[in-house]
């Protein structure tokens, strides 16, 4: 249980994390989703306490990290890729962690075995490739048996195998009654495992949501229809909910509100002959971009990137 | 795998979690396993070694060539076994000084730091446990190094004018407070590794406060050497090891004072930036 109340962290003049409220509950997998620069590594290294809050608070199982006689016990992070010294041994450096907190060598052995770690443990870690120096890091995480399981961008560096390795570790922590936290700024990515969402772009929260009610708010799917008439058509499927655009002089409608079907079956009792008619629903990734729209840092890029692949104006999909 | 998992998370109900618990012994017993679980820690420790008691050696060997000679220089002639056999002390400072800047410098140049600190959120037992071990490491490598070198250089200078022996007043005390000295200037460089976070920028001011400052105090003038010269780090540790007591050096016992007042400074300061500073 991670709570978060108010949560802010000034650099200066930059606002890193504005007044953040959040609480990520056990026995499910909580993604913390939100562009780059949104604010959610540093949020993260505030859970732990390496980086203390400017305003607010913020506790793990009801007191703050720093506080708990067995930290390790209690939240198990992965940060940044590398937190480990590069001329020790996978083996020595999770010996070392465990030691602090009277951690039995049998269960460095079980961490090692369990990240998949068997055949390099006594290799210098500064030799892993960055796949081998996640799992190194995820290792550490779950060094202390932890309650709560904090992960940034865990997948990042991975290949396919360890992508579906870590899909299965957090699935599983889960339903063992644990917190899991992870980031990403992948929609994707966090899609197939969590259960909750929570979105932030610019250092504010956006959305606090579940996937399904994130899915049912972006299904506002719409149908594109071409017909040789669409003025007639037009005039055919107009009714109370419906919405239709089109620009003028093209073969082509924009429906909202009726399903294609229900297009379909209009038109052939009017007798209108269509080309075309195709439903269009939004995915969640599209409805994610769409929420954190106006916090994408590099927002010039972004545009860039999107509109020679895309024919639709982005403003099309809301 | 999910076999794997679930025995890995049999402990979650809370009857059969095991009680973990943070406590300064067990950090002490962390760190003094990181200390050694890194190559660079056994190479440095030895060259600390190899310089005190192989520069001791030389400078004993050269001594006894040149006694009688017209080319031994007035200043090597008022030597002694002792201060021959410790000339290797300068050197051996500055390895270990270095080792220590790394111990904890390079926790913040690797990323360690954000393990470690995560481990042990209290953050200060974290410093303590390094000036400890390191500490220790380093005086009993001096120490070591200091009577080895005294071993050898007495027997190399017996039947000149340095001759002395381990029974000679002072001597043991001096090699003991040699080992003490470097065993400090270990400290000092954990210290100024917490406190500046950078490897590079540790090891300047090191060398800067053990090499290159002494060699500044003649641009000052000769009233305020004689005042402010004595309390210098360098100086103040020195007089931890000089045989004969000289009016423009402190005593044994004030020396050692303000060397350990200095060493307390700059664990202040690492202290006080470990718990300020986000990592």
């Amino acid at each position: 249980m991670i709570d978060a109340r108010q949560l802010t962290k000034r650099y200066g003049e930059k606002t890193a994390v504005d007044g953040l409220d959040f609480v990520v509950k056990p026995g499910s997998v909580t993604g913390f989703l939100g562009p780059n620069g949104a604010g959610k590594s540093t949020t993260m290294r505030m859970i732990v306490g390496l980086d203390a809050p400017t305003g607010g608070t913020v506790t793990v199982n009801g007191r703050r990290y720093a506080r708990h006689r067995a930290p390790l016990q209690e939240v198990g992070a992965l940060l940044e890729a590398k937190s480990v010294h590069p001329g020790r041994s996978a083996r020595s450096h999770l010996r070392a962690l465990a030691l602090t907190h009277g951690i039995p060598a049998r269960r460095v052995d079980e961490v090692i075995e369990l990240a998949g770690l068997g055949s390099v443990a006594k290799k210098r870690a500064g030799s892993f490739s960055l796949g081998m120096g996640q799992r190194l890091g995820i290792a550490a995480a779950l060094l202390g048996d932890p309650q709560t399981v904090m992960l940034d961008e865990p997948v990042n560096g991975l290949d396919p195998e360890g992508v579906r390795w870590i899909r299965t570790l957090l699935t599983s922590l889960a339903a063992e009654g644990r917190t899991v936290f992870v980031s990403s700024h992948l929609m994707s990515e966090v899609a197939q495992v969590a259960d909750h969402l929570i979105v932030v772009g610019r250092g504010r929260l956006l959305a606090d949501t579940t996937v399904q009610e994130l899915v049912r708010a972006a299904d506002g799917a719409s149908v594109r229809v071409a017909t040789r008439d669409p003025a007639r058509l037009r005039d055919v499927l107009t009714g109370p909910g419906v919405d239709i655009s089109g620009r003028p002089g093209s073969e082509e409608l924009q429906v909202t509100g009726l399903t294609a079907r229900e297009i379909g079956l209009k038109a052939a009792e009017h007798g209108i002959p269509l080309f075309e008619l195709t439903a269009r629903s939004v995915s969640l990734e599209e409805a994610f971009m769409e929420l954190t729209r106006d916090a994408v840092e590099y927002h010039g890029s972004t545009t860039a990137l999107g509109a020679p692949g895309s024919p639709e104006p982005a403003g099309r999909t809301a | 795998m999910s076999d794997t998992l679930t025995t890995a998370g049999a402990g979650t109900t809370a009857p059969a979690r095991p009680a973990y618990r943070v406590t300064g012994p067990r950090v002490l017993r962390a760190e003094w396993a990181k200390l050694w679980s890194l190559r660079s820690t056994w190479i440095t420790l030895g060259l600390a070694l190899l310089f005190l008691v192989a520069f001791g050696i030389i400078a004993a060997t050269r001594f006894r060539s040149l006694t009688g000679s017209a080319r031994m220089p007035g200043d090597f002639a008022r030597s002694t076994a002792l201060s021959l056999s410790l000339f290797g002390t300068n050197f051996a400072q500055l390895a270990l000084g270095v080792l220590g800047v790394l111990v904890t410098a390079g926790e913040y140049s690797t990323g360690l730091i954000r393990s470690t600190l995560t481990a042990v959120p209290r953050r200060l037992p974290v410093l303590w446990s390094k000036a400890a071990v390191f500490g220790l490491v380093a005086l009993v490598t001096g120490t070591l190094g200091a009577f080895t070198a005294f071993l050898f250089g007495s027997r190399v200078v017996a039947g000149t004018s340095a001759a002395m022996g381990f029974t000679h007043a002072g001597v043991v005390r001096s090699l003991l407070g040699a080992g003490l000295y470097l065993g400090l200037v270990g400290v000092i460089g954990t210290a100024l590794g917490a406190l500046l976070r950078s490897v590079a920028a540790g090891v300047a001011v090191l060398v800067a406060t053990f090499m290159l400052i002494p060699g500044l105090m003649s641009l000052l003038p000769s009233s305020w050497q004689a005042d402010i010269s004595p309390y210098l780090p360098s100086h103040a540790g020195e007089s931890l090891f000089t045989l004969a007591p000289d009016p423009t050096v402190l005593s044994p016992q004030s020396g050692l004072l303000v060397f350990l007042a200095w060493t307390a400074l700059a664990l202040a300061g690492a202290a006080y930036r470990l718990l300020r500073s986000d990592a």
